[in-house]
């Protein structure tokens, strides 16, 4: 078990490790992402009070559940940094907090476009949004403190802090329509009940959530992929890849 | 474990109880400024400010949706089941305004008790279902209240 962290720690290994995983996340995350968006856009039952301007839960839920996911990721990471100075988590946060930005950013745009036919307005200042706002700015906070230090190991530490300050937030957002009235509903899906929609309804959101994780998952490889050769440039292996092609 | 990474995990582990607690402190003690409307209990109780500009919401009571004829006008009651407020509108409602929906309007209380709204908003909940079903489980609920003799007026 200490072996494969270890091995975890080394650019090298997970390089290769991502190169073969890459094809299969991608594969699976677009099959089930273009299920979940086709069968929830075009044949799941239309809501009884919403009519179709509902389907667009079937974007709105995937975003902002990988917003706030990616996040936590990214605070699980930030620890492996501080305590451990292990250079992947550092890659990790550093590739995926774009990712996260704009996942973020899509969750508040497709909610405020729901937002105007159902509720009426675009936007309100009530405890879910503006803490999905507050994510919004800490994810941009955390590209930008890690673009403003040149060093590149205090700009690792001064990330991790900033993202494991923010964690916090994750729990606000989570319960915030429990703990406050909002005009935002409560979650649609919750760990411990059943979903209250009809399983027509649930099991493309589910698969369309599904598969923004494994797209998430081959992106951040990808992008860690391109950090990786960056920060090993001056290495051997890199050069041997970068000229000799694969291997 | 190291002792050096233990020292480092300590620290984080600190950091990060320490910002929960005042982060939980802070969010407690401005958790009225947090809500974002009052409830028609609260209103009702007195908590309220009068002639403030504040959102209070609720249920659209059942039947008591009037319409001015002439005019945009609405006035209809919300209510939590406990206390229900009286609401005067002017203007266009959302679609999904009807009666026994959630509603949060913004506006100003009156001296009488009266909400004057310039804006009303629309609550939904997470229960999605097809039209089919709602429309079969009104149709029960319908069936129980002929068996029961209308429960209805009880329950306000």
């Amino acid at each position: 078990m200490w072996q494969f962290f270890h091995k975890l720690g080394s650019p090298k290994w997970f390089f290769g490790i991502a190169a073969r995983l890459m094809p299969w996340l991608l594969a699976g995350g677009i099959l089930l992402l273009m299920a979940g968006i086709v069968w929830g856009l075009a044949f799941a039952p239309k809501d009884y009070l919403q009519g179709n301007s509902y389907r667009i839960i079937f974007i709105h839920v995937p975003t902002a559940f990988l917003a706030q996911s990616v996040y936590v990721m990214m605070a699980v990471a930030a620890v492996v940094t501080l305590v451990w100075r292990m250079k992947l988590a550092d890659v990790f946060v550093k590739s995926v907090a774009p990712v996260g930005l704009v996942l973020t950013f899509l969750s508040l745009f497709t909610g405020a476009v729901w937002g105007k036919p159902t509720w009426g307005t675009w936007w309100v200042w009530d405890a879910r949004l503006t803490s999905m706002l507050i994510l919004l700015f800490l994810y941009g906070g955390v590209i930008a403190l890690d673009r403003a230090i040149n060093d590149e190991k205090s700009a690792a530490r001064a990330v991790s802090v900033l993202v494991l300050v923010g964690v916090v937030n994750i729990p606000i957002i989570q319960y915030s329509v429990e703990w406050w009235n909002t005009l935002h509903q409560p979650s649609t899906f919750k760990l411990t009940e059943k979903p209250s929609m009809p399983a027509e309804m649930w099991v493309p959101l589910l698969l369309s959530v599904l598969g923004l994780y494994l797209l998430f998952g081959w992106l951040a490889c990808l992008r860690m992929q391109t950090e990786i050769l960056l920060r090993e440039q001056r290495t051997r292996w890199v050069k041997d890849y970068v000229l000799v092609g694969r291997g | 474990m190291h002792p050096i990474r233990k020292k480092r995990l300590t620290i984080v582990l600190f950091l990060l109880v320490g910002l929960g607690i005042a982060v939980g402190l802070t969010t407690y003690a401005l958790r009225q400024n947090i809500n974002l409307f009052y409830d028609p209990t609260q209103i009702s109780a007195g908590e309220a400010p009068v002639d403030v500009r504040i959102r209070a919401g609720g249920m659209v009571e059942e039947g008591s949706v009037l319409r001015d004829p002439d005019s945009l006008m609405v006035e209809f009651k919300v209510t939590d089941f406990n206390a229900s407020v009286p609401v005067q509108y002017t203007g266009i409602l959302p679609d999904l305004f009807a009666e026994g929906q959630g509603v949060v309007a913004m506006g100003r209380l009156d001296q009488n008790g009266r909400f004057v709204a310039d804006q009303v908003l629309a609550k939904h909940d997470e229960n999605y279902m097809p039209p089919e079903v709602a429309d079969a489980l009104e149709k029960a609920s319908k069936g129980q209240h002929k068996a029961s003799g209308s429960a209805e007026t009880v329950s306000y």
